[in-house]
């Protein structure tokens, strides 16, 4: 497909003005979605919709100058090259746009998401290996979402950041370097210490409204 | 589908995390796309995957890295994905990763004999780690075996049991070094497993000694 951005974005030091000036225009028109919170989290889902409802690409620069530069640093501490950790962030911004109406906020934050597709792309590029995933099930964003079923779970993922934030500093190293691939399956302590009971509950009724959908 | 064993934490950590050989992904997937409770504790892992990525410093991305990423976009041929596709359901069916290494359902599956009515595939990975299926006539036993390593196995039709329990469709059991068993396909249907091992799989004796199949009531 093609799409066609502003001459501005095509220039990476256009996009922070550029994006201010739409959100000053959003916060004019109150456009803030009612029933959500500004949080960090709930702002990229907003991103997102924008992107899946109107292929909005000023919400794109915004999502990629966040995403991006993380995205790298999350990389090169991957073991990726420099130049890699460059092509997998780009190629995985990529992969946002073109799979953006498949991300499910009852279901993920947009970290979670965009995760996901960097996790694979990295094991596609540095393991030069296919990753098996499971079958998909079709609790895709295809009806609009309960708003309230999104925020419970945005907050939810929120609580873990939070909580991966609060964990003593050896430990938390330890759960980064397994997301980082650099541990081997033996090496992985069972016992992260981050409370997944409350997100797993929210996870499992999203899952149970669908198979209610379903049937 | 009543499924009694699960994945541990620790290898729903590890598939998430992305340290896990190619072979045991490939029995993790199937599993979850089986399991919706380890498909809820895979999606719970995969959120603190994301906060690590939220919680990452930033480094610098090259100045044209938007534009590149636009022409990424736009060399793409294919429009916005819309839909995700489903696959029907079906006896004969393997969930969609495994079909995806078959090239096909179970009747597409091209079985090697190994002795004793029991057959094999063995399935393409990287070589880390090695997944096979394993095809059980319903009454036989696998010949003895120990393991070096860890051993994942996943019942995709029938049921087996050993000395820890009954494993029946969808149920996976891990094994390691410790466990020196010998499942016994239950009686009815032939028993289908997909194991993973990162270690080769020993049979003890080139003839299998468990030469009689054994009946269970």
């Amino acid at each position: 497909m093609y799409i066609i951005f502003p001459e501005a974005y095509r220039d990476g030091h256009a996009i922070p003005s550029a994006v201010q000036a739409q959100k000053n225009s959003d916060q004019m028109n109150g456009k803030s979605k009612p029933g959500l919170n500004n949080s960090t989290q709930t702002k990229w889902v907003e991103q997102m919709e924008k992107i899946q409802n109107s292929q909005d690409q000023t919400a794109f620069a915004e999502l990629f100058s966040h995403f991006a530069p993380r995205l790298k640093s999350f990389l090169l501490k991957s073991g990726a090259s420099p130049s890699m950790a460059e092509d997998i962030a780009q190629e995985t911004m990529a992969t946002v746009w073109q799979k953006a109406k498949l991300f499910d906020p009852t279901r993920a934050n947009v970290s979670t998401w965009i995760f996901t597709i960097a996790r694979n792309r990295k094991i596609d590029v540095l393991r030069k290996e296919n990753r098996p995933e499971p079958e998909e099930l079709p609790w895709g964003p295809a009806e609009e979402p309960d708003q309230a079923d999104v925020l419970a779970l945005q907050q939810e993922t929120e609580k873990l950041s939070e909580a991966l934030a609060d964990l003593p500093p050896k430990q938390a190293e330890l759960v980064k370097k397994a997301y980082y691939g650099d541990l081997s399956h033996s090496e992985i302590a069972t016992e992260t210490g981050l409370p997944l009971g409350t997100i797993k509950s929210r996870l499992r009724l999203a899952l149970e409204r669908l198979r209610h959908r379903m049937t | 589908m009543m499924i009694k064993h699960h994945l541990s934490e620790k290898l729903l950590l590890a598939y998430s995390s992305g340290n896990l050989p190619e072979a045991f992904n490939l029995v993790v997937a199937t599993h979850i796309s089986m399991c919706d409770e380890c498909r809820i504790a895979a999606c719970a892992h995969d959120a603190v995957g994301g906060a690590v990525l939220e919680s990452s410093d930033c480094v610098e991305m090259e100045p044209n890295a938007f534009a590149k990423t636009l022409k990424l976009i736009s060399d793409q041929d294919e429009p916005m994905l819309n839909d995700i596709n489903i696959r029907r359901s079906g006896k004969s069916r393997f969930p969609k990763p495994l079909q995806d290494y078959v090239g096909g359902d179970l009747n597409d599956v091209r079985w090697r004999s190994i002795g004793m009515g029991v057959k094999q595939s063995i399935l393409k990975t990287s070589k880390e780690a090695t997944v096979r299926l394993l095809r059980i006539p319903a009454g036989s036993a696998v010949p003895d075996h120990g393991h070096q390593g860890t051993e994942l196995t996943l019942v995709l039709q029938g049921a087996f049991v050993d000395e820890t329990d009954r494993f029946g469709p969808g149920d996976v059991e891990v094994a390691n070094e410790d466990l020196n068993h010998m499942p016994i396909a239950e009686l009815g249907e032939d028993c289908i497993c997909l194991a993973a091992t990162d270690a080769p799989l020993r049979f003890n004796s080139l003839i299998p000694r468990i030469a009689q199949p054994f009946f269970r009531i």
